[in-house]
């Protein structure tokens, strides 16, 4: 059983429906208690970071979900809440990974929207049977440094983490329920990804 | 590398893809769910499903075939049609549309795109835009849906491209009315005029009749996507064909 963190986000659908078409019970809950239930956890996101840290802050997920030993994918702003600061809003986010998420800037048409490229920085098991350069899905006005912790690359303009991990926390700035038979590989992996 | 996008409009009536002219001499042309599964296996990048019958008749489109075809499509489409308010984009959005698409309601009230915007990001917010050139000028039109309420509001287009996009808009869609229906190809100084002052992903709309058009629009206008609808849906183009030519003159697809 998937639990998807209920953040407030408006693309909770489009996430229970991927995990739908794969065949995988999930349910939606912003319950910190709902964890002790779920194999694993899926933090989604469309929105701002500010008024998602809040939501989750309220009820606790925050600090539930960096204790957390269970398998985390967190989907788009779900990655980006994974870093310690978000310039939109100006507000602390989980910790999980060093750095901070902040606007494009430059000559960079905003939002990123499209299908783009995303080339592959190290070997991770959720990139298994994914090509190198695969196309997928993203949405966004705000982005990660790339780090340590980056798995996969994109580029707008200048470079971006297109992916993280880190222990049992992965993320991913596109949208893999939106991104065809790639980006259902890619949540396959995930519910078959053991830490 | 971003893809330049391919997206497919299918109007729906009444819970059926029809197509017509603007309107007139509408037919039936499939099953919703049938055409978005097909759209979606030849690789189309997005799905536009704009409800013609909703605004005219003072609803918002039907969040029951939305939440269909949202079971279906893994990539990400947008619903247009009647959407006046906070609460009418929120049904669509949770039903599973990834944008919403507003058009006349915003011209009527400008402040609807900024309050989208706050409550769902400017990335769900797409405003659409029914220009037709004017003496020198471009100018909006209003409720084009329905050819006895179409009206001139008043506003250049440009103008109103500018301040869409400061109220928070996160995607233009330009229909460039005298093309529209025609298959004549895009109209490239219009939208090329719209890109000088658009920095927001802008979708061209109206005039596709042949691959040479999406070719035209994509290295002239510098439009991020290029929306069709008749020249799909009866199979003059196909996708998968598109795409591949596009690629061998240098155009940036995902195939």
């Amino acid at each position: 059983m998937i639990l998807i963190v209920d953040n407030g986000g408006a693309n909770l659908a489009s996430v229970t429906n991927a995990l739908a078409r794969l065949g995988r019970d999930a349910f939606v809950s912003g319950d910190p208690a709902d964890l002790d239930r779920a194999d694993r956890v899926i933090v989604p996101g469309v929105g701002a970071a500010a008024p998602a840290m809040q939501r989750l802050a309220a009820t606790g997920m925050d600090a539930a979900l960096v204790a957390c030993t269970k398998p985390v994918l967190g989907i788009c702003l779900g990655m980006q809440l994974l870093f310690e600061q978000s310039g939109e809003g100006e507000v602390a986010c989980l910790g999980i990974l060093p750095g901070r998420v902040t606007r494009f800037d430059g000559g960079a048409r905003v939002p990123h929207m499209g299908w783009s490229t995303t080339t592959l920085s190290d070997v991770h098991p959720l990139w298994n049977g994914i090509a190198d350069g695969e196309w997928f899905y993203y949405v966004h006005s705000y982005r990660a440094d790339i780090n340590g912790h980056t798995v996969a690359v994109c580029d707008h303009d200048a470079p971006f983490a297109a992916a993280v991990a880190r222990a049992n926390f992965a993320g991913v700035q596109f949208h893999p329920e939106r991104s065809g038979p790639a980006g259902a590989r890619l949540i396959e992996n995930f519910i078959g990804w053991h830490p | 590398m971003i893809a330049r996008r391919i997206i497919p409009c299918l109007d729906v009536r009444d819970g059926r893809v029809v197509k017509g002219v603007r309107f007139r001499d509408v037919q039936d042309a499939g099953d919703i769910e049938e055409l978005a599964t097909r759209y979606r296996d030849e690789g189309a990048d997005e799905l536009v499903f704009y409800d013609i019958s909703a605004s005219p008749a003072g609803r918002t489109a039907d969040a029951g075939w939305v939440a269909r075809a949202a079971v279906l499509l893994d990539i990400p489409f947008c619903v247009a049609g009647g959407i006046r308010s906070v609460d009418d984009a929120e049904r669509l959005l949770h039903a599973g549309a990834d944008k919403v698409s507003v058009n006349s309601p915003a011209l009527a009230e400008p402040a609807l795109i900024e309050r989208l915007a706050r409550r769902f990001g400017s990335q769900c917010v797409v405003v659409g835009i029914d220009s037709i050139k004017d003496g020198g000028d471009y100018t909006v039109r209003q409720y084009t849906g329905d050819a006895a309420r179409t009206r001139a509001p008043g506003r250049r287009t440009l103008d109103w491209i500018r301040e869409v996009q400061d109220r928070g808009a996160g995607e233009v869609v330009l229909n460039c009315m005298d093309q529209d229906g025609v298959r004549g190809g895009y109209d490239i100084a219009h939208l090329a005029a719209a890109r000088a002052v658009c920095s927001v992903p802008l979708i061209a709309s109206g005039g596709a009749g042949a691959r040479e058009h999406f070719r035209e629009v994509f290295s002239g206008a510098d439009v991020d996507g290029a929306l069709a609808a008749g020249v799909f849906h009866d199979g003059t183009l196909r996708i998968p064909e598109l795409k591949r030519w596009l690629h061998g003159e240098q155009v940036t697809v995902r195939c």
